[in-house]
């Protein structure tokens, strides 16, 4: 029986001793995966860390405040350069990364003004407009890209004797930890409250008092702020910066992990973007088939589980709730 | 009894539409007043302009003095005036408890560092007071399940408890028993008496059924094409010849 005893205990993280020792055994599985697993894979796993962040911040925007945004590959590239640059002025990886995070907050800001006019569709495409704006800017000034050869961005330093991948893996993973926490505590807050108030009537939540304007700004700021983390992570990663890595293409890839993880779910967010990494990856034997089959995957997802996966993941936790009566 | 809200020579125009025409309605504090009309005759378009929804071309609103006009409707709100609608505008896919807590928004100390980091005393105290409304129009079986799923008839109370929740000084509602069943109609009658009695509440309320209208109010007003054409005791309203008129023609 699961009985709740007072207000607090309602509000608690996790509540059930089972789940502890579920999330204990999924840590455990993470921290000691560079003892069980090719070096190849901690890579993989990195890149899948790195891209859930990012995809979680883009699900706040998209499922859990409604507003559809394809800008998210400027975010990134706003992101990513700022990191870049940061890095190469000596500041400190942690600070440069807060800094990406900031400025493309901040970009998100003043993208998010349209969104105070627009709805839907049309939201999505002066949100396209700008990724393809920020594309071209960068694609265009030597002084931000750092001309034809790049943008090289400085390796991290390993410490501790671990080696480089999985010392970055390690960083990696806890940052996802950081971010998947946080993301929870919000979205059970007032704060998450008036952005799915938002989504689901914006009439009525601002008639209840949620400010429209600044919920709607908060929402693209704090979506924006993942994606700029997520694009330094990602300079870091790839050690050197090129504009095309950020066209359209990566906006719409981020959009697919989104709706194939789940709209409005945070592990859904995760799975969507482990789902738009390894597809490929696995697929890769069929190199010139696999732009098709991972279309594909998408539709098959998306007709049998319109929930996307975080949707399987519930009827399985269903399933063995109700287990054996049915 | 001094007057809570003053609407004066209101003119709301879309196009060559005139939807309100210098529609002038007083409420004292305290007290239920019932606005009727026909289809069209400008009733929520009135509610509209006072919770900030549309800005009227011309008039006064004021609540207890203080003018409501050109304010957006989450600044209405935290002025003491909330609102349900005719068709229902719940948030569909959240929880009776969260529909209320988000009805509790304003009431919040706002931390953006204590909501990322799980710091929730604010939580506990709002869900405190979001308990008694749900004891009070004893919503306890439907407090988890997502609105969505609930029968209409709940779904219009979660309204009322919603806009109950941001412990207004004025309520608006919109049709409170259109949809329902002769028993719950008698149901939500009765509650919309005791939140007068037990919150203290003034209300104003648009309704077609004219037997719950005129047992609820103690005062009603008819509008027709934007106009007020008459206004006093639900008797003296019903009987008035110009009410006839709208309702059944000449």
């Amino acid at each position: 029986m699961d009985l709740v005893e007072s207000y607090r205990d309602d509000l608690r993280f996790v509540r059930k001793p089972f789940a502890w020792f579920l999330l204990g055994a999924l840590l455990v599985g993470l921290l000691a995966l560079p003892w069980y697993a090719h070096t190849s894979w901690v890579v993989r796993a990195t890149v899948i860390c790195l891209y859930a962040i990012g995809v979680m911040g883009q699900n706040i925007l998209i499922g859990y405040t409604g507003q559809i945004s394809f800008g998210q590959a400027g975010f990134l590239a706003i992101g990513a350069y700022t990191f870049g640059h940061l890095k190469l002025l000596g500041v400190p990886f942690f600070l440069a990364l807060l800094g990406a995070g900031l400025t493309a907050a901040l970009g998100g800001v003043l993208v998010g003004f349209p969104s105070l006019r627009l709805k839907g569709p049309y939201l999505a495409i002066a949100t396209l407009g700008f990724g393809i704006a920020v594309y071209q800017i960068f694609a265009n000034s030597e002084i931000l890209s750092g001309g034809r050869s790049g943008l090289a961005v400085p390796k991290l330093e390993p410490a501790f004797g671990l080696s480089r991948e999985v010392y970055v893996y390690y960083i990696y993973v806890g940052l996802l930890i950081a971010f998947t926490i946080i993301t929870y505590n919000l979205i059970s807050s007032y704060v998450g409250r008036a952005f799915v108030a938002i989504r689901d009537s914006d009439i009525a939540a601002e008639v209840m008092g949620v400010n429209l304007a600044r919920y709607k700004l908060l929402a693209f700021a704090i979506s924006s702020f993942y994606t700029g983390v997520h694009g330094g992570l990602f300079a870091q990663f790839l050690g050197h910066l090129e504009p095309q890595t950020f066209n359209v293409a990566e906006s719409l890839t981020l959009f697919v992990a989104v709706i194939v993880g789940g709209l409005a779910s945070i592990e859904g967010s995760i799975l969507g973007a482990a789902f738009v990494i390894m597809v490929p990856t696995l697929l890769s034997e069929y190199r010139w088939f696999v732009p098709v089959l991972f279309g594909l995957t998408i539709l098959v997802v998306l007709i049998f589980e319109p929930l996307g996966l975080a949707g399987r993941w519930l009827k399985t936790r269903l399933y063995f709730q109700l287990w054996p009566f049915r | 009894m001094g007057g809570l809200l003053e609407v004066k020579d209101l003119s709301l125009n879309f196009g060559g539409i005139k939807a309100l025409a210098g529609v002038g309605v007083a409420i004292a504090e305290g007290e239920t007043l019932a606005l009727i009309g026909p289809n069209g005759s400008g009733k929520t378009s009135l509610f509209n302009c006072v919770t900030g929804i549309y800005r009227p071309g011309a008039g006064s609103i004021t609540l207890r003095g203080e003018s409501l006009l050109g304010l957006s409707p989450d600044a209405v709100t935290r002025r003491g005036v909330a609102r349900t609608f005719q068709n229902l505008r719940l948030f569909l896919n959240m929880s009776a408890l969260d529909n209320l807590l988000v009805g509790r928004h304003l009431h919040f100390r706002k931390n953006l560092l204590h909501a990322a980091l799980r710091m929730r005393s604010e939580e506990v105290r709002h869900r405190r007071r979001c308990e008694e409304i749900i004891e009070f129009l004893n919503l306890e079986p439907y407090r988890k399940s997502r609105v969505a799923d609930c029968p209409f008839g709940i779904q219009k109370k979660i309204e009322l408890g919603r806009a109950l929740a941001t412990e207004p000084k004025l309520l608006l509602l919109d049709e409170p028993v259109s949809g329902l069943t002769a028993e719950e109609k008698e149901e939500v009658s009765y509650w919309i008496h005791e939140v007068r009695g037990r919150f203290g509440i003034t209300i104003l309320l648009v309704e077609h059924d004219l037997r719950a209208a005129s047992r609820l109010a103690s005062r009603m007003v008819a509008l027709d094409h934007g106009v007020k054409i008459a206004e006093g005791t639900p008797e003296e309203v019903q009987r008035h010849p110009d009410v006839i008129k709208a309702y059944l023609g000449d």
